[in-house]
């Protein structure tokens, strides 16, 4: 601690602390501009100078250092005289229009002026300036005045920094002086990302969001999470009354820490879209017209569906399905009506087509189906491994904290048959790409292991205290042998021998190394196999139980993570526990006053299979769209068809709202109280900004539902739901509301062990004891290339969409992405007769479709890559029925194509538009109300 | 496609599900593996699901690796003898 004076008061302080910093905590608060509390400081501004005995000058106080004895002075006549000097000089260069300023009220530069007593501009606004320097208006979402700007470099730093972009530089030196975005491009065409950081760093107007400019400053702000990826950032949802103005990123969000992403930041236009549906409707067949009825009509006609076809094909021929569109509540009460409303098991989630290998995987090695650390645990990784995952698209947040530590030296190694933009990026270049051929994961990680095994980097003191011994000696048999090494491994997965041995040696001698995953590895046939091989390597390293290391799944929703705990499962209750389990089907039973069976019920792609076998019919999806998120369209839509009653509670006519005979009109996440879980298991609340609009947030329609079923539900509020959650789920039972708006957020396992949450996993002891190795034999998968399917197809996402789409379709994300496109490698489009932006037909033996073709040797020879963000692209008709062993996890990531130039959309297109305009059309006809009216 | 000759294309599936089970846990040794195909399909496979792939073995067909098919006449006999009288057609209504 450092001893020091402050204006004669005595302040102590850690080291470090700069001398602004100290004077804030001793209640003196000094005038800036540059300096933020987000970003290191830079020194610019000049605002914040002080006399400092024994120094020199005025030193800026935002980059000067405490040290032992020093004695300040921050305000006198000449100290303000100086500042007074440097704001008339701003002021003389900025227009003087604060009361038709989108920042009036809320400027830095205002406030400054008022704090430094300034009165006038001595030197007059004749001569040169920047006040008619242009508006650059090209990104949606934000406008760009350089005329209002002060060159604090606040945006720039906030971009590097924050970010991890570098878009954004000072150029010219001197009153030449200006922001520039890449090479002096406008915004949209720059290398911007559009987070938003340098919006929220700018203290004047130079930067505001249009939102802003357009409905003026918010009267009051509430703390919710985003509903888009698995990081789950917290956002103040700033209101006038019941209108959003903007979601400005929470500098106390424990897994954003004041960043974000333009997807949570800016894309929240689809609450307001006109296609958006707020009116119950009903049909009885998929091809008649829509019919607006009221919400008891429509429950009923639900409820009396759902009781006939019970009645008709049996107790299990009805089935729910839910989704990390909804918080965690409402997805309890779904699986809580089909298990004891329905009378079954039939309840599955998003997770399916996910990360369902890694609650298998890291169930049965670790003993918990969630991953070990929490995001800024990546901060003290000194060797990071990324397998299958593209941060920088899928979880943007997170990855600009990753670049920061890989920024500061710490080692990377990539796993990806495509060249991910991490591979190289700004200040960051990746030890080792290797670039294996899509479907061979598992033997990779076999002959990493390889190395670990027979070069003696085990760490085996930790293996002998903390696994199961045997299970270990097993498993180094298995991948010691020669079959396994790099170099016999070359030939399968297409990586060079040396690479394998040097990552492997990279990895496992780090002092921390992490590996973060993501659907690269789960969408496999062998997804649950890799998830398995990811964590006995990271047991054989030592790298569990302690922060910077672990195993991360990097989860890709918002609540998928939360759906898992809620045990919405056909095989298991919330906390991950068998429905075979008799004590906990008792404690269930007793708490819901049924009997619960015993027998697991069915899964996603089993449910199809039992509809076109004539034995399911009825479905209630809350919030997923399996017509278009699940593969084999041609098939889920075949076993759509087949069944007699689907329920559909969503905000728009998505893909599987086609086929469905009731439309219930759901609500988003910022029309209802809740909480979603992130990848991190990280528990946060959702808040209710405004009114569902239409009518009923989800978990009341659920609830209705339930009643009308017969089985009752008097649920008040969400926070009753959690509290029974936390009643019977011991991993929760210290959780609830009360709790929530104390801490924030927090990390389950959180009960009376563990009362403010688990942030590292494993400390110790694994959940599960003792942890487990389990063998990892490499089975190739059954989808194999041959003469008339020579090429891989692999999908990803991409960061200004999301998912399906059904929401950042309708925003202006769009123009960063108006269509999935489809990869190729020069040497395959050129074997092809493709060029850049010709239209390619794909083929599978699954079905074919067509996509504009984009030349890049990001991918290999030999593999393809899109992704699956719209509907009219059929990604999904292309891929096949292939599945993870162990949870039918489709293998998106592997199907067998041949890429033709074609000049015409393909059969399978041609139906799907035809379809769409007739379903389209019959919605019309319920008539103009049922669409929301607020734009 | 008709419910009948899905039926055949279900079975099927099904036998590929249990040969891919079968895939995995061969690494571990006869007895192990058929035990943990076993397990496997004990927890994650409906009653009905088991009932189809018998029905689809009964008509004749076959394709089932060698643990596997030694799993499902463990789970066979496993059902008989803790139900002799055996289930026929799907979970009756309530």
């Amino acid at each position: 601690m450092v001893t020091l004076t402050i204006d004669d008061r005595e302040v102590i302080v850690p080291e470090g602390t700069s001398v602004m910093r100290a004077a804030a905590l001793a209640g003196v608060s000094i005038p800036k501009l540059c300096a933020t509390d987000q970003l290191d400081a830079f020194g610019s501004c000049r605002l914040c100078l002080v006399q400092i005995e024994g120094m020199k000058g005025m030193p800026a106080s935002c980059t000067t250092p405490v040290a032992p004895g020093m004695k300040i002075t921050t305000e006198n006549r000449q100290i303000a005289d100086v500042r007074r000097g440097i704001m008339e000089l701003y002021i003389s260069d900025h227009p003087l229009d604060c009361l038709t300023c989108p920042a009036n009220g809320h400027c830095e530069l205002q406030d400054m002026a008022g704090v430094v007593g300034l009165r006038e501009v001595r030197y007059g606004y004749e001569g040169a300036n920047h006040l008619k320097a242009e508006k650059d208006t090209s990104n949606p979402y934000f406008t760009f005045d350089p005329a209002k700007c002060i060159v604090c470099s606040r945006c720039v730093r906030a971009c590097d920094e924050q970010q991890g972009t570098l878009a954004l530089t000072i150029q010219a030196r001197g009153f030449d002086s200006k922001v520039a975005a890449s090479q002096d491009n406008p915004f949209m065409d720059s290398e911007c990302v559009s987070c938003g950081a340098c919006v929220q760093a700018c203290p004047t107007a130079t930067l505001s969001e249009n939102s802003l400019i357009e409905k003026g400053q918010a009267e009051h702000s509430i703390v919710t999470t985003c509903a888009y990826c698995g990081v789950g950032c917290s956002f103040r949802a700033e209101m006038k009354g019941e209108e959003l103005v903007r979601m400005v990123p929470n500098k106390d969000g424990h897994a954003n820490h004041g960043h974000s992403c333009v997807k949570g930041r800016f894309a929240i236009g689809y609450a307001t879209h006109p296609d958006r549906i707020v009116k119950p409707m009903i049909r009885t067949k998929i091809s008649d017209p829509w019919r607006e009825v009221s919400w008891e009509e429509a429950i009923s006609y639900a409820a009396s569906e759902l009781k006939r076809i019970q009645a008709k094909y049996g107790r299990d021929s009805i089935g729910g399905i839910t989704s990390s569109r909804c918080t965690n509540e409402e997805t309890y009460l779904v699986q809580k009506l089909v298990r004891a409303g329905f009378g079954n098991n039939n309840v599955d989630t998003c997770a399916r087509v996910c990360h369902s290998p890694t609650g298998y995987g890291l169930k049965n090695t670790l003993g918990e189906s969630a991953g070990t650390q929490n995001f800024d645990s990546v901060m003290k990784a000194d060797v990071i491994m990324i397998i299958g995952a593209n941060p920088t698209d899928g979880h943007p947040v997170f990855a600009s904290q990753m670049k920061r530590r890989l920024r500061q030296g710490a080692h990377l190694i990539i796993a990806d048959p495509r060249r991910i933009d991490l591979v190289r990026t700004p200040h960051i270049a990746a030890d080792y790409h290797l670039a294996l051929r899509p479907g061979t994961n598992v033997a990779l990680i076999n002959s990493i292991a390889h190395v670990v095994v027979t070069e003696g980097l085990v760490k085996e003191d930790y293996v002998r205290e903390r696994c199961e011994w045997d299970s270990f000696e097993k498993w180094r048999t298995l991948v010691g042998d020669p079959q396994y090494s790099p170099e016999a491994m070359e030939s399968v997965t297409g990586v060079p021998a040396e690479k394998v041995r040097g990552a492997a040696r990279l990895y496992a001698t780090a002092r921390n190394g992490a590996i973060y995953y993501g659907l690269g590895v789960t969408e496999h046939s062998q997804g649950s196999t890799m998830v398995m091989g990811i964590a006995n390597l990271a047991m054989a390293t030592g790298n569990l139980g302690r922060e910077g290391v672990g195993v991360n799944p990097l989860r890709g929703q918002n609540n998928v993570q939360g759906s898992c705990d809620m045990g919405s499962f056909p095989h298991e209750f919330p906390g991950y526990r068998h429905v075979s389990d008799d004590a906990v089907r008792h404690s269930f039973e007793a708490a819901w006053g049924v009997t619960l069976r015993a027998d697991p019920g069915l899964r996603i792609p089993n449910m199809f299979e039992a509809a076109l076998d004539g034995d399911f019919k009825a479905l209630y999806i809350e919030g997923e769209d399996i017509g278009q998120s699940d593969p084999n369209t041609q098939h889920v839509t075949a076993a759509l068809t087949s069944m007699e009653c689907i329920i559909v509670q969503d905000l728009f006519l998505n893909e599987t709202a086609k086929f469905a005979h009731v439309f219930l009109p759901g609500s988003t996440f910022l029309e209802k109280d809740g909480t979603f879980i992130n990848a991190e298991r990280r528990c946060s609340r959702v808040r209710r900004v405004m009114k569902p609009k239409s009518g009923y947030a989800d978990w009341e329609i659920t609830q209705l539902l339930s009643n009308a079923m017969g089985f009752a539900m008097n649920y008040a509020h969400p926070s009753e739901i959690m509290g029974e959650i936390a009643r019977l789920t011991p991993t929760f039972s210290g959780i609830s509301f009360e709790l929530l708006d104390r801490l924030g957020s927090v990390q389950w396992p959180c009960n009376a062990e563990h009362p403010e949450g688990t942030p590292t996993m494993h400390v110790g002891t694994f959940v599960r004891g003792r942890g487990k190795f389990l063998l990892t034999e490499y089975v190739p998968t059954s989808e194999k290339v041959n003469v008339k399917y020579p090429l891989i197809l692999t999908t990803g996402r991409i960061l200004s969409q999301y998912n399906v789409g059904a929401q950042t379709r309708r925003t202006e994300n769009v123009r960063w992405h108006e269509e999935d496109r489809l990869e190729i490698h020069p040497t395959d489009a050129e074997d092809r007769g493709i060029s850049e932006g010709d239209w390619c037909g794909i083929a599978s033996r699954a079905g074919e479709s067509v996509l504009r073709a984009r030349v890049t040797t990001r991918v290999q020879p030999g593999v393809v890559y899109t992704t699956f963000h719209f509907p009219e692209s059929g990604a999904n008709v292309i891929t096949t029925e292939n599945s993870d062993w162990a949870t039918n996890c489709p293998e998106y990531k592997v199907t067998a194509v041949e890429v033709t130039r074609v000049s015409q959309p393909s059969e399978w297109q041609k139906r799907f538009r035809d379809f769409t305009r007739k379903q389209e059309a019959l919605v019309r006809q319920a008539g103009d109300d049922v669409f929301v009216k607020e734009r | 496609m008709s419910e009948t000759s899905h039926s055949h294309e279900s079975g099927e599936r099904l036998v590929t599900m249990a040969n891919d089970i079968g895939n995995y846990f061969r690494a571990q040794g006869r007895e192990e593996a058929i035990a943990g195909i076993v397990n496997h399909i004990n927890r994650y496979w409906t009653p009905r699901m088991r009932q189809k792939l018998n029905a689809y073995l009964a008509q004749g067909n076959s394709g089932l690796d060698e643990f596997p098919r030694a799993a499902v006449e463990r789970l066979n006999a496993q059902a008989a003898a803790a139900s002799p009288q055996p289930a026929a057609g799907p979970s009756a209504a309530r």
